[in-house]
């Protein structure tokens, strides 16, 4: 199941989007590492590409941490588990990656990124209430922060519908450009962007592994750092692409 | 001097099974079956008494017998077999008596094993991939069934609180499957058709039913205190399951299954607890490391646990049911354990023991 969506996926990855990574050399080949990434675009095509990306650039597996909203979707949520994806859970990533020692990638935007407008784009919401951090301090592993660009072009969304999404109970419920020029076809078929995706310098936290609780403010400073520096590399890419489909 | 055990629950599955493996301990002095109706396996050497769960008879029952270990099988965890008044009375009010009459003053009981089920973890969108045994579960319980296993279990936690003297173990079981015992679940996967949500495939664990047993002889032995999970290593997808068994996975509307079941669990084709449509949703995993480091080896994986009911199937399904040739019958057993013409061969029997009894 597993093969068969990566090898589905391939083209999606190496023609569509055209992914090109920078600073690869940067994510360790072995042993746990929590891999933190903006997250953009209505449905957000950064995670898969980072998955799948890593995994064939450097033969080690990631496991993506998503909302426990993806598992109650039928279809789509054991899709995601049998790619590799795993419900955010604080024990999850834990036993990740300090008992199985894997990569893991987590978006603290949450949905908050995805579902912002376009005329938002590449403008990173909060980082959640920085359990990442948490964890990487409890399991005592380092974290890589990636920048992307290209997912914002790849499924803008231009306005979102809150009274609907209420009543079906999704986060948000996203009309994008893609549904408009595309129809009902729109919500499977992101736009060809070009994604580019740098691997910044690991943040390691010289704090004690496996405590019960670590100070709150440390925390929130580290979260605040992580998002600076993903943030300021955006804008530092940005300023160099020249084209959204060609980079 | 060896233990003096009570087993409740005599008369169901479980209680059977227990009696039956304390039966060829030679440790164990007296053995207590307590049921509301008569056993269904041929006892040995063990007393059987016919009691209901009201404090009085088992305190009663407890201070005559100076049983010094209560081992409390009778936990309903399968809402299709009693009606829902019932299963609370067994499941909270048995458990408050049972705890009550343990915990009296002077009691002789120095050592509680409860049977539970890991239907206390729930099963929702929010869980761990793996439940440990101190992690709580993270949806309010929606079922009868999670609903009065978690309120029996914070009985025993009181119990043990109030008791530090007694050793009390609380044994969580995963979903039992094996040669004999019939559950909701077994049922369904010996059908040819068996349902399942439409759109997931939940990753199940399962434990053999002679694991579950050894893993209560176990603790008993080793009169270990806490809280354990038990349940075979590996989860395997609900789909491999009925591969595994050969029956068809029927997709219900990711919606309001049950109701669109309703029809055909009334003429019996389908069983469909509540509590297992989170189930066959969301799967549930728990970690097993604490009794595995306890120095307990499982038989059986989650695989070879389903490996195993569907070899016993396939061997009924040729070969007839077996017959039931065993029928309780008071007055026998009680003469085969009481009567000075019975003679006892196989040694001398120790005092306060009971000879074979003939068959």
């Amino acid at each position: 199941m597993r093969t068969l969506l990566r090898q589905i996926y391939d083209p999606v990855y190496s023609k569509w989007f055209r992914a090109e990574w920078e600073g690869l050399e940067k994510i360790p080949t072995e042993g746990g590492a929590l891999l933190v990434a903006n997250h953009a675009g209505a449905i957000p095509s950064d995670a898969p590409v980072i998955m799948h990306g890593i995994e064939k650039e450097l033969g080690r597996p990631v496991y993506g941490l998503a909302d426990y909203f993806f598992r109650t979707v039928p279809v789509v949520g054991t899709l995601w588990s049998r790619a590799g994806g795993v419900s955010a859970n604080p024990d999850n990533a834990y036993r990740l990656l300090h008992d199985q020692r894997q990569l893991a990638v987590v978006f603290p935007e949450g949905t908050k990124g995805p579902s912002k407008s376009f005329t938002d784009r590449y403008q990173l919401r909060r980082f959640g209430r920085g359990g990442f951090v948490e964890i990487a301090m409890r399991t005592g592993v380092p974290i890589v922060p990636i920048a992307v660009v290209g997912s914002e072009e790849s499924m803008p969304v231009v306005f979102r519908l809150p009274a609907l999404a209420k009543l079906i109970g999704v986060p948000y419920f996203p009309i994008t450009a893609n549904f408009m020029m595309l129809g009902p076809l729109g919500v499977l078929v992101p736009f060809p962007a070009k994604f580019r995706l740098r691997v910044l310098d690991p943040v390691t936290f010289d704090v004690p592994p496996d405590q019960e609780r670590y100070s709150k403010s440390r925390v929130m400073d580290e979260v605040e750092n992580i998002r600076t520096l993903i943030q300021e590399t955006i804008f530092d890419m940005l300023r160099d692409r020249r084209s959204i489909w060609f980079g | 001097m060896g233990r003096r055990v009570l087993v409740t629950g005599a008369d169901t599955f479980w209680g059977g099974r227990m009696i039956q493996a304390l039966e060829g301990d030679p440790d164990v002095d007296m053995i207590l079956g307590m049921g509301s109706s008569s056993p269904s396996v041929q006892l040995e050497r063990a007393e059987f008494v016919r009691a209901d769960q009201t404090y009085s008879t088992l305190s009663r029952i407890v201070r005559a017998t100076q049983v010094d270990t209560i081992i409390h099988t009778f936990l309903v965890v399968d809402s299709t077999l009693v009606r829902p008044r019932v299963l609370h009375e067994i499941n909270v009010i048995g458990t408050m008596n049972l705890l009550a009459a343990a915990g009296a003053a002077e009691s002789p009981v120095r050592h509680v094993v409860v049977k539970s089920s890991t239907l206390v973890y729930g099963s929702s969108e929010k869980d761990p991939n793996t439940f440990s045994e101190d992690e709580p579960r993270s949806s309010p319980p929606r079922t009868r069934v999670e609903r009065s296993l978690v309120e029996a279990e914070s009985l025993v936690r009181d119990f043990a609180e109030d008791n530090p003297s007694t050793t009390v173990t609380l044994l969580r079981f995963a979903n039992v499957l094996g040669s004999d015992i019939v559950t909701s679940i077994s049922k369904n996967l010996s059908r040819p058709v068996c349902p399942s949500v439409f759109g997931f495939d939940p990753l199940v664990q399962f434990v053999e039913e002679d694991d579950v047993v050894r893993a209560l002889e176990f603790v008993t032995r080793h009169q270990l205190p806490g809280l354990f999970n038990v349940a075979g290593s590996g989860r395997l997808p609900w789909s491999e399951v009925a591969s595994i068994c050969g029956t068809h996975l029927v997709p219900l509307p990711p919606v309001k299954p049950a109701l669109a079941l309703r029809p055909f669990i009334q003429l019996g084709l389908f069983d469909f607890p509540p509590e297992l449509e989170s189930l066959l949703r969301f799967g549930r995993g728990v970690d097993t490391r604490r009794l595995v480091d306890a120095g307990f080896r499982y038989r059986y994986t989650s695989a070879g646990a389903v490996q195993n009911f569907i070899r016993s199937l396939r061997l009924r399904r040729s070969a007839g049911h077996r017959p039931e040739t065993y029928t309780y019958e008071h007055d026998v057993e009680q003469f085969f354990r009481h009567s000075p013409s019975v003679v006892v061969r196989g040694g001398p029997a120790p005092p306060g023991s009971f000879g074979p009894g003939g068959s």
